[in-house]
């Protein structure tokens, strides 16, 4: 029976390097699938990108490149990535100076574009597409003002046909997560795109392999003390068959661990309805899905059962929602909560004789409460603690002005601070918007280009 | 007999992050164990749980195969992550805030279990 090996590469924008390497290296695998984009991503792009219109694809794609290429050239390992974020020609042009530069002109680069919906908002609109919130049902009227970006979430099929095209390194940008992973396994496998159960097997896995050292045994709930060597975890590595059923294992030698109990908190990930994870390709039941430890850090990955995909696809957009000031404070034993507790009293009033006005704020006490608020006991007298109090500011001159307000604290306010004063950056706030687009409004305007890196832009 | 656990003495958790939604998979380490969360572990236990965090509604996914429920949080992160004032804005920490949870088991409940493993102080 047929099958293709298939590693991840990157988890998030901001992962190292290291765990790509030792796939390509050890891994034994055809291609790499590098998943860079969270929704925060797309926000924290849309900010470079309005400081600079060349930018707005993940930064470290070209430091990626250099450090793979050469490896991956000599063993014949494709790479799939969605680092061109909302700006995959500026990514593939990256990409291509890189290949140049290493010599690699017959280097064939495939580029996906098409998702990007950020100057088309009213049209869709006066096509017949609402965009009402996905989840609260509110009129995008609400924000339509403040709207700086859209993206629509495209499947597997472009990056198939860029694979089609001989492309050697793939760059998308708002190609869902799983579907990177899709598209070397319907590539290869020459699965159809009515297979159901099986694009749904490639969702499993590809959901499984995105998140990098997550289904290996980072961030693991269970007995994280025993997972060997977390500093050289090795990333998942997948052998998918034909018929659908996989085995999920990682380059040998590295660190981490695969067993059923690591795998299976990255099952459920950002999972919502488990009987149905909506994927642009396939609509896949999680609660399908059988796992079982067949070797030593391999598990086997099978049953997955899928339906018809979805009419419509995913879209996200981005919108300006003011601009956070962060306050830090550090307190000292004796009596530090009621210290803190008198600086937010102190800050609100000397916030109010500047003018500030805070549209809304949080308090919180790290080392106490900060992220498990309510239900975490606060101790009696406690060492030490980090105040935090982030507000929200229609300005940015209010933002910027709010965190100079803690310094003078120092001096002027209880005793004995313990750090933590100097002013923190701000930040301007994206308001995410989630809404469903017929696919009919997007697919048609989805283009592929593969060229060598060496021919004329 | 009836005795209280915390969740964390015997289950795992993760938490992620949609937009303004976010998820906590919960997973039983026994079938005995799947059975008790089922009981003990309601979506109004959830929301009460979770305190402000939560705004909207709590929805419970059960998902067998491997003996998770999947908790949905609606309005449960302040606008989302790039919306987000707090130090967590993806919710990471969601997971061990439910491990918090204290449930009450039955005689039986804990058979074949492992209880209140913790990492060496």
């Amino acid at each position: 029976m047929r099958s293709v090996r298939i590693g991840a590469g990157q988890g998030f924008y901001g992962d190292s390097v290291d765990g790509a390497l030792d796939v390509a290296r050890h891994g034994d695998v055809r291609y790499i699938c590098f998943d860079g984009l969270a929704e925060l991503t797309m926000a924290i792009l849309q900010r470079d990108r309005m400081r600079d219109s060349a930018l707005g694809y993940l930064r470290d794609l070209p430091a990626f490149m250099n450090a793979l290429l050469p490896l991956c050239r000599e063993r014949g390992i494709r790479l799939i990535t969605n680092a061109g974020g909302i700006n995959p020609a500026g990514a593939a042009a990256a990409v291509r100076e890189v290949a140049r530069r290493l010599g690699m002109d017959d280097l064939r680069i495939g580029v996906a574009l098409g998702d990007d919906i950020t100057t088309r908002i009213d049209e869709l609109r006066a096509a017949g597409a609402p965009l009402r919130h996905l989840d609260t049902g509110a009129d995008i009227d609400e924000v339509r003002q403040r709207v700086v970006f859209g993206v629509a979430y495209l499947g597997a099929r472009p990056l198939v046909e860029a694979l089609e095209q001989e492309a050697d390194v793939v760059v998308c940008g708002r190609v869902a997560d799983a579907s990177l992973f899709v598209a070397p396994m319907v590539h290869e496998l020459g699965w159809g795109w009515d297979d159901w159960d099986r694009l749904a097997a490639g969702v499993v896995l590809g959901h499984l392999m995105e998140c990098s050292g997550q289904a290996t045994g980072g961030n693991f709930s269970g007995d994280w003390w025993d997972v060997p060597e977390l500093d050289r975890i090795g990333y998942p590595v997948c052998e998918m068959r034909e018929d659908g059923t996989a085995r999920l294992s990682k380059p040998p030698g590295t660190g981490g661990r695969v067993s059923v109990d690591t795998v299976k908190e990255q099952l459920l990930y950002e999972v919502l309805d488990p009987r149905a994870y909506a994927n642009p390709d396939v609509i896949a039941d999680f609660t399908t899905v059988q796992l079982r430890q067949v070797d030593s850090e391999v598990v086997e990955v099978a049953g997955v059962g899928g339906r018809a995909r979805p009419d419509d696809l995913k879209a996200i957009l981005g919108y300006l929602d003011g601009y956070a000031g962060t306050i830090t404070i550090g307190y000292s034993w004796p009596d530090a909560m009621p210290k803190a507790r008198r600086a937010v009293e102190l800050i609100g009033r000397l916030a109010a004789r500047h003018g500030l006005r805070p549209l809304e704020q949080v308090v919180e006490h790290i080392g106490v409460d900060s992220v498990h608020g309510d239900a975490a006991p606060v101790p009696e007298d406690i060492n030490e603690v980090m105040l935090r109090i982030c507000a929200r500011f229609a300005t940015e001159a209010e933002a910027k002005q709010f965190p100079r307000l803690a310094p003078p604290l120092a001096l002027n306010g209880p005793p004995f601070i313990a750090g933590g004063v100097a002013p923190q950056q701000t930040r301007t706030l994206l308001g995410t918007w989630p809404a469903l687009l017929p696919r009919a409004m997007v697919e048609p305007g989805v283009e592929v280009h593969v060229d060598a890196a060496g021919a004329p832009a | 007999m009836s005795v209280e656990i915390a969740l964390a003495d015997v289950a795992q958790a993760r938490s992620g992050d949609k937009g303004d939604l976010a998820n906590v998979a919960l997973f039983a380490p026994t079938d005995a164990l799947y059975a008790a969360f089922l009981r003990e572990v309601t979506s109004e236990r959830v929301r009460a749980h979770f305190g402000r965090y939560v705004q909207g509604r709590v929805e419970r996914f059960e998902v067998p195969n491997v003996r998770a429920l999947n908790f949905v949080l609606h309005e449960a992160l302040g606008g989302g992550g790039a919306r987000s004032l707090r130090s967590d804005p993806l919710g990471k920490s969601y997971g061990s805030l439910l491990l918090r949870l204290r449930i009450r088991l039955e005689e039986g409940d804990l058979d074949g279990a492992i209880v209140g493993r913790r990492a060496a102080r």
